[in-house]
């Protein structure tokens, strides 16, 4: 009912909204990072298995974010 | 130990720089202009008698008791109401003075009762005080006359004689002890604002009335206590004093309930708490309180308190009573099966914001170290995490800018999303004064809160509808910058210029103006500019915001957006400025600062910086995780999906206090073992498996942290009624899991904290208890503390503006769900109430209501007091309604104090983009008539029921 993988991506979409109006560039950055920081990685795993399977309802910043994030790791 | 004596100077100190010398007594003495002559007197160590005046209030020269003689001038004046001036030659003691004072105390005393022996005010009675003084031997006129002292007088009626009224639950009025000092009534109107009270009739008539000649309980008396403070008598006392008698000592600590952090004296007698009063060199409160710090802590010796370890197998199980190192092997053994059979990451703990700073640090502590994993996290992550976030982001640190005193230099406030009035009350006492003297207030909220009326105090204000902060505060910044408002010099040298272009030129869009918003928000345009304009222009605007701002899908970009405001318009770094949150809990500052998130250390440290981390891991001996852990919600979800297992849950009730109170009963039955740690059987502890007692503030030494990043010492006054305080339970539990942490003191924990974390370099219990608090950063930097931060620039260097896009949450009205509910707080109690409902607090508050404006009422077939459904995507429930105008037509209220009625069960899933602080100010509702409480609330005061059985302990057979 509530987690996985629905619910994260809702959340990394809401992320990807309030950077989108500083431009593609800063918002990729902007996304990865805040990711990065405050998501336990269970929750990075979890988007990231999302991602590959074809990565549904992601936001094209978001997509973007969670690829550049996941070559990092 | 003895009592604490504060000294009364009689007048309110000057704050005046030019210094004035007089002779007083044959003593010269150099006093600030503007000082009284009785308080320039009382500095020199000579205490002029006096009834009607006290230094929390003005002089009002009605007594007639402190009379003096000035060499060159006529007469005999008040010395509280006469000023110094230089050279003036004074004489507190002569002839005439002795007799004119003996007269005065012989009228009074010949209408008083002369019960001195059996009255509650023995040996704390300024009246008896005086008399003593002033040598009063004999009153000539006797006692028959006309008096307000005997019910009959010559066998008939006195109607001059009222009796008791004892109405409020914690302190009496005697009119028959009342010499119409007026000190109750100016406490009333100048400390706390209120303006209860007044004195009805003249001369000989004149009475103490509340209202108008109602009962204190019924008149408009919030219980502040500040009359009773104020009372030179035993008119007004407090119900514990008359019960018990004189405290013998008393010792300085923290009140445990609002983020403001009031400092109390503890009067003891023996291990009893007699009463608390509020001390007046305490820097946050200045010697005011409010109902709870001052009268409601009856909670602390309740009978359902639980004094003995628990533990069960599963949670349909009665409690069995168990030994303390029964209960924690118990737990220990169960968190290891958990972790062996689910790995290290599946378990985790929430720290307390109603414990110490040393706890807090502990727990967290245990956590990363003992645990070995970051899955900390603390009721912050539901109140105030945008908080930190935001401020962070654009100032560098995650804390208010000011002190409380600030406020005494402000010309424009601006609260938003906040009601001080009701939560945080004895900063609303200090803020009203300020306002009372010409200061402006606008208030951003979607009801009409006590603080946008109240007597002398009228707001600007723009009511929004709920979830339309970030589109308001947007178009404030759009006028500002449109209309040409903007500090440019400031924001050229604090802040980083063409970041501040980018923003300029995005609020500047037509689409953030008020016009255009205004169909969003609701709030007219007209208003909107005004208000704008008067925080940019009207001198020191100091922003003071709450969970309104915070506790939205937008609440970190709200928080981003005050910021903004502040450094456009030049309103950080000096006094009478600043960005203010108001911090719900007594320690949420304080559990922040200790590293309860599980991203960061102490001190707001990413735990992924090796830096860090490794000073943490040589001074604990272990290595730590580098990864985030879970916050709060993900834990939840976590537990559903099976990968979260065992929680400890340190003075927290997250059952009651989280949204979404399905999801979080699905989270917590699945997990398969729950510590509950904690004074009562709460919410929570019904889906617990083990329940450690926990210990009050009055029980334990440690620090608190308030809003104003205060750090103040908290002093145990009595054992623990549990046998531990809460450091020495987590420590007990460590040990039982394996993972030794060795404290024989809080002040050790705290020399550890300082150790490792840069802003606390400096402090010490030896420099709490020399400085009595210290706001942090306090290093060697700033050896005394920080009162006010970012003077001539910002901690992270440049202030950083970001954008700000208002985008509407999904939680929206449609035709299911028409109104939108917000939820909030009243005076009496205290969050979930688990403390101030087991006290008489419950007298002003019994249930928690649901505001209703007068067309949606109608519309429904409401009436006032009827039961109502409340019914959300989430769920529903049923509780009485309260017709009122406070709130806007399609917009509801209600508080969410007692589990009975659980608000929560309404508020949804949806949160903070930054944080996951959950979205509980807006929830689309609605509501229908009902004949009383819905079955989910029949099933869940089953299931409570249930679960709270103790088992009957069996006597061993012989």
């Amino acid at each position: 009912m509530s987690s996985s993988p629905d619910k994260l991506v809702y959340m990394a979409n809401q992320i990807g909204k309030f950077f989108q109006s500083q431009g593609r560039d800063r918002a990729v950055q902007g996304i990865s990072e805040h990711i990065w920081k405050f998501w336990d990685p269970r929750m990075r795993k979890q988007i990231f298995a999302h991602l590959d399977a074809g990565g549904t309802g992601l936001d094209p910043d978001v997509r973007d974010a969670l690829q550049k994030l996941k070559q990092q790791a | 130990m003895s009592l604490i004596q504060e000294t009364d100077f009689g007048t309110p100190k000057s704050k005046s720089e030019t210094m004035v010398t007089l002779t007083i007594d044959g003593n010269q003495i150099t006093v600030p202009e503007g000082t009284s002559i009785m308080r320039a007197a009382m500095e020199a160590g000579t205490q002029i008698p006096k009834l009607c005046a006290t230094d929390m209030v003005d002089a009002f020269g009605s007594c007639r008791l402190c009379l003096v003689e000035i060499e060159g001038r006529a007469g005999t004046p008040a010395s509280c109401t006469t000023p110094v001036m230089p050279g003036l030659v004074v004489h507190t003691q002569s002839e005439r003075l002795k007799q004119l004072r003996k007269g005065v105390m012989e009228l009074y005393i010949s209408d008083h009762p002369l019960d001195c022996l059996t009255c509650a005010a023995n040996g704390d009675c300024e009246l008896q005080d005086m008399a003593g003084a002033v040598g009063l031997r004999d009153v000539r006129y006797g006692y028959e006359g006309e008096n307000h002292v005997f019910a009959k007088s010559h066998g008939c009626e006195n109607d001059n004689w009222m009796p008791k009224d004892e109405s409020n639950p914690y302190f009496t009025y005697d009119p028959s002890k009342c010499i119409v000092c007026s000190r109750c009534v100016r406490a009333c109107e100048e400390v706390q604002g209120t303006f209860a009270l007044t004195i009805s009739g003249r001369g000989f008539d004149s009475r103490v009335s509340p209202g108008m000649n109602e009962s204190f309980l019924g008149s408009e008396c919030v219980s502040c206590g500040a009359c009773v403070q104020a009372c030179p008598t035993a008119t007004l006392t407090e119900k514990s004093v008359i019960e018990i008698g004189q405290p013998e000592h008393s010792v300085v600590t923290t009140c445990a309930y609002c983020g403001v952090g009031c400092a109390f004296k503890a009067e003891m007698r023996g291990e009893e708490v007699v009463r608390m009063v509020p001390w007046k060199d305490g820097k946050a409160n200045r010697g005011h309180s409010c109902v709870k710090g001052r009268f409601a802590w009856g909670y602390t010796t309740h009978k359902e308190r639980i004094l003995k370890p628990m533990i069960r197998e599963r949670i349909e199980d009665p409690w069995q009573e168990v030994s303390w190192d029964e209960a924690l092997n118990f737990a220990a053994a169960k968190f290891k099966g958990i972790q062996q059979k689910y790995g290290r990451d599946a378990v985790g703990g929430i720290t307390s914001s109603r414990c110490t700073n040393e706890e807090t640090y502990l727990v967290q502590k245990l956590i990363r170290a003992g645990f070995g994993n970051n899955n900390v996290d603390t009721c912050a992550r539901v109140c105030h995490s945008p908080t930190g976030y935001g401020l962070s982001q654009t100032f560098g640190t995650s804390a208010g800018t000011q002190d409380f005193d600030s406020v005494e230099d402000t010309d424009v406030v601006l609260i938003i999303g906040a009601n001080p009035a009701s939560a945080h009350p004895v900063f609303a006492s200090r803020l009203k004064k300020r306002l009372r003297q010409g200061a402006r207030l606008i208030v951003i909220d979607p009801r009409r809160t006590e603080m946008v009326e109240s007597p002398h105090v009228k707001a600007l204000h723009l009511p929004l509808m709920p979830g339309t902060n970030v589109a308001v505060l947007t178009a404030l910044a759009h006028v500002i910058v449109t209309e040409g408002l903007a500090d440019e010099a400031f924001v050229r040298e604090r802040c980083d210029w063409s970041e501040f272009e980018d923003w300029a030129t995005f609020v500047a869009q037509e689409k953030h103006s008020p016009e255009a918003t205004a169909i969003m928000t609701g709030v007219d345009p007209k208003v909107l500019r005004e208000a704008a304009r008067i925080y940019a222009t009207g001198g020191n605007g100091a922003i003071y915001y709450g969970l309104g701002v915070t506790e939205h899908s937008q609440g970190s970009t709200t928080v981003i957006a005050i910021a903004n405001l502040a450094m456009a318009t030049g309103n950080i770094g000096r006094p009478g400025v600043g960005v203010n949150p108001l911090r719900g809990q007594n320690n949420v500052q304080g559990s922040c600062d200790m590293g309860s998130f599980p991203h960061e250390l102490p001190g707001y440290r990413h735990i992924a910086g090796d830096a860090v981390r490794e000073q943490f891991e040589a001074m604990w001996n272990v290595k730590l995780n580098n990864e985030p852990g879970l916050r709060i919600p993900n834990m939840f979800d976590a537990a559903i999906e099976g990968s979260f297992m065992g929680l400890y849950v340190q003075g927290e009730d997250i059952l009651q206090s989280d949204p979404n109170t399905k999801h979080v009963v699905a989270a917590l039955s699945a997990m398969e073992c729950v510590i509950v740690h904690d004074l009562f059987l709460n919410e929570t502890a019904n889906y617990a498996h083990v329940f450690l007692p926990g210990s009050t503030f009055l029980e334990k030494d440690g620090t608190f942290t308030n809003a104003e990043r205060r750090i103040q010492r908290v002093r145990k006054v009595m054992t623990p009624l549990n046998g531990y305080a809460d450091w020495e339970v987590t420590i007990m539990l460590g040990k039982a899991m394996g993972f030794e942490m060795n404290y024989a003191h809080p002040s050790e924990i705290m020399d550890e904290i300082a150790a490792l974390t840069p802003t606390f370099a400096g402090v010490s219990y030896a420099r709490l208890d020399e400085l009595g608090s210290v706001q942090w950063p306090c290093n060697e930097k700033a050896p005394e503390g920080t009162p006010v931060m970012h003077i001539g620039g910002f901690v992270r260097g440049k202030g950083k503006f970001i954008l700000t896009e208002y985008i509407a949450t999904d939680e929206r009205t449609g035709p299911r769900y028409p109104l939108l509910l917000t939820t909030g707080r009243i005076l009496s109690q205290y969050n979930v109430g688990a403390q101030t409902r087991r006290t008489e607090n419950v007298v002003w508050h019994a249930e928690d209501r649901l505001e209703i404006h007068p067309h949606d009422a109608e519309q429904r077939g409401v009436r006032d007091g009827d039961w109502v459904r409340l019914a959300s995507r989430a769920g529903e429930t049923a509780l009485r309604a309260e017709i009122t105008d406070r709130v806007a037509p399609g917009v509801v209220y209600t508080t969410f104090h007692h589990p009975d009625t659980q608000a929560n069960v309404i508020t949804t899933d949806f949160s903070d983009w930054a944080t996951n602080c959950p979205e509980y100010k807006v929830t689309a509702v609605q509501i229908s008539p009902s004949n009383g409480p819905s079955d989910w609330q029949k099933a869940y005061d089953e299931q409570a029921r249930h679960s709270r059985r103790i088992a009957p302990v069996v006597e061993a057979a012989e």
